[in-house]
C-alpha cells in the first residue's frame, strides 16, 4: 500500500492534509482500514466541536471490534463527511479519498506527526 | 495486526500466507481471520461457496469393543444408537452438569468413533475422555496431529465436490460421514458444518491438505468459491443461531440453561443409564421446567451500533435483564444482530429491550433463533 506523500500521519494511524481554505482534512490510513476489516459504523465529531490532539473524537466499528478515532491535531471541526456516515465501507475502499472523515481548523499540530516514509517505516511497510 | 510467532501452524499455513490472509491467534493456533473483505466471504458462503481451513479443531479417536459404551458414559448423548457413517451433535459435561465442550461425534466403524472438539477445549476433552474410558474395553487416542480439516460450505458445494469424487455427495445425508476419495486423496467426507448452509467437511491426513485445498479451489473457481477466514465463520454461525463455546456455552451453564436440553439423553439404556453429570443434569432439567432461567434469544438492532459480547441487555427503565454473548453486523440481514441470555419475562419474540452499547442504550427487538434459516 502507498501512503500519499503530501499527507502527515499520526502513530494512531490517522492522516491529515495541509490546510485548504483554512481547514485540513482527516482520515484513517489504509493500514488502519485493513487492520480493522469491514467498517460498518462511523461516529464522527460534530461541526463546531473542539478536538484535542491524541484524544478520542469518534468511533469506528468493524465486524470484529470497535476502535476509537483519535484527533491527530487540536482544533475546531468545520465539516464532517456525511457520505462515510451513510456508507462506512468507503473507509475501506478509499481511505485517503472518498473515505475522509472530517475537516478541522487546526489550532495546534503536534511535532511528532510522521511523513509518509516515516509512517511506512513505523507500520513496517 | 499482530502475528503470534509462537502460534501453531496448520498444514495450510503457506497457502494462507501466499493468499495474503490476515492471520489471527485462535486458541494458540495461527489461523486465517480473512483473506479480503469478511463481508464478501460471508456472502459467498450464503450464495455460492466458501473454503475454510479448520485444522485447529481437535480430533480424538475412541475405539475398541466398548467404545460406544464408554462414550455413552462420558458424554450426555446416546452415542451407541448412532449407525456407522452417521454423526451427532452432543456435549461433554462435568459432574456438576456444567458444559465442558460441545462436540460432533462421527461413528466411523462398529467399534470406532471420531470425536471433534473445539480447539480451545481439546486438551480438556482428551483428558476427560481418557479418565472416563477407564474400566471400559476402549482406547482413547489423541489424533489432533493426524488430521487436517477443510470445509466447503455453501449452496454450490455439492456441485463442486461432485466433480472431484467418485462418492455421491448429494446422496450423503446431513450429519453423515463416509470414507471417500476426493481429488485422488483419501478423506472422511462429512456433510456437516457451522455456517447454516449446506456443505461438507473433509478430514484428511496433513500431507494431503495442500493438494485438496488446491483441487477444491480450482474446481470451485467457476462456481464462485472463495477462501474464507474465521471472521466470516463467526458471523455465519451467529446468523444461524449456532452456539460458540466460550460465548453461549461455558462450564457455569448446563445444556438446559443454554436451551439445548434435548442433547441430554436420560433415556439411554447403556451402563444402566449412568453417565457423567446425570444427577446434576436431572436437577437442572427439573429447574428449567419449573422456573425457567434466562433464555437464549436472538436480538436484532434497530440502529447501526453493534451489541457485543458482555454488553448488558436492559429494559425500558434501564434495569439489567440479560447479557449479550455474541454480536456482529449481520451481512445477510443488513443490521447488527446478537445472541443474548435474557430473563424469561423479556424473552418473548417481539419484545423491545435495549443493549447498553458503551453507555448508550440502543434499541433492539427480541427474535427467535436462528435469525437466518436457509431455504431448502
Amino acid at each position: 500500500m502507498s501512503n500519499p506523500q503530501q499527507l502527515r500521519y499520526s502513530k494512531e494511524h490517522e492522516w491529515i492534509s495541509d490546510a485548504v481554505d483554512g481547514a485540513s482534512t482527516v482520515g484513517i490510513t489504509q493500514h488502519a482500514a485493513d487492520a480493522l476489516g469491514d467498517v460498518v459504523f462511523v461516529q464522527l465529531p460534530e461541526v463546531g466541536d473542539s478536538v484535542t490532539a491524541g484524544e478520542p473524537c469518534g468511533e469506528l466499528e468493524s465486524t470484529k471490534s470497535v476502535s476509537d478515532l483519535y484527533a491527530p491535531v487540536s482544533g475546531e471541526v468545520t465539516e464532517v463527511n456525511q457520505d462515510v456516515v451513510d456508507d462506512p465501507a468507503l473507509v475501506n475502499s478509499a481511505p485517503f479519498e472518498g473515505g475522509w472523515l472530517f475537516k478541522v481548523k487546526v489550532s495546534e499540530e503536534p511535532e511528532d506527526l510522521l511523513s509518509a516514509d516515516e509512517y511506512a517505516a513505523f507500520t513496517g511497510n | 495486526m499482530t502475528t503470534d510467532a509462537t502460534g501453531r501452524r496448520t498444514p495450510l499455513d503457506a497457502v494462507h500466507r501466499a493468499l495474503g490472509a490476515t492471520m489471527t491467534d485462535f486458541a494458540g493456533w495461527d489461523m486465517p481471520l480473512r483473506y479480503g473483505s469478511e463481508r464478501d466471504e460471508h456472502n459467498a458462503v450464503r450464495t455460492r461457496a466458501g473454503l475454510f481451513d479448520l485444522s485447529h479443531m481437535g480430533e480424538i479417536t475412541v475405539s475398541g469393543p466398548q467404545a460406544a459404551e464408554a462414550l455413552d458414559f462420558a458424554l450426555v448423548g446416546f452415542v451407541s444408537a448412532l449407525a456407522v457413517g452417521r454423526a451427532r451433535y452432543t456435549m461433554i459435561c462435568a459432574e456438576d452438569g456444567g458444559i465442558l465442550d460441545d462436540l460432533i461425534v462421527y461413528r466411523t466403524g462398529e467399534q470406532e468413533f471420531l470425536v471433534v472438539a473445539n480447539a480451545s477445549n481439546a486438551q480438556v476433552v482428551l483428558d476427560a475422555l481418557t479418565a472416563r474410558a477407564e474400566g471400559f474395553d476402549a482406547q482413547v487416542r489423541d489424533d489432533r496431529d493426524a488430521y487436517a480439516l477443510i470445509a466447503v460450505q455453501g449452496p454450490e458445494s455439492v456441485g463442486i465436490l461432485a466433480g472431484l469424487t467418485d462418492a455421491d455427495p448429494d446422496g450423503l445425508k446431513y450429519y453423515a460421514g463416509l470414507p471417500a476419495t476426493v481429488a485422488g486423496r483419501p478423506v472422511l467426507l462429512a456433510r456437516t458444518g457451522y455456517t447454516g448452509e449446506d456443505g461438507f467437511e473433509l478430514f484428511t491426513a496433513p500431507e494431503h491438505a495442500v493438494a485438496l485445498w488446491e483441487a477444491l479451489t480450482e474446481a470451485g473457481a467457476g462456481a464462485g468459491l472463495v477462501p474464507c477466514g474465521l471472521s466470516c465463520r463467526d458471523t455465519l454461525r451467529l446468523e444461524a443461531g449456532m452456539p460458540l463455546y466460550g460465548h453461549e456455552l461455558n462450564t457455569g451453564l448446563t445444556p438446559f440453561d443454554a436451551g439445548l436440553g434435548r442433547v441430554v439423553r436420560f433415556d439411554k439404556p447403556t451402563n444402566e443409564g449412568r453417565f457423567v453429570g446425570r444427577e446434576a443434569l436431572e436437577r437442572a432439567a427439573e429447574r428449567a421446567g419449573q422456573t425457567p432461567p434466562r433464555k437464549l434469544v436472538g436480538l436484532v438492532a434497530e440502529g447501526r451500533r453493534v451489541p457485543r459480547a458482555g454488553y448488558a441487555v436492559v429494559d425500558a427503565g434501564g434495569a439489567v435483564v440479560g447479557e449479550v454473548t455474541s454480536g456482529a453486523p449481520s451481512p445477510t440481514l443488513g443490521k447488527p444482530i446478537a445472541i443474548a441470555y435474557v430473563d424469561a419475562a423479556h424473552a418473548e419474540p417481539g419484545t423491545r429491550v435495549a443493549v447498553d452499547v458503551r453507555g448508550s442504550h440502543e434499541a433492539v427487538e427480541v427474535a427467535a433463533l436462528p435469525l437466518y434459516r436457509r431455504a431448502r
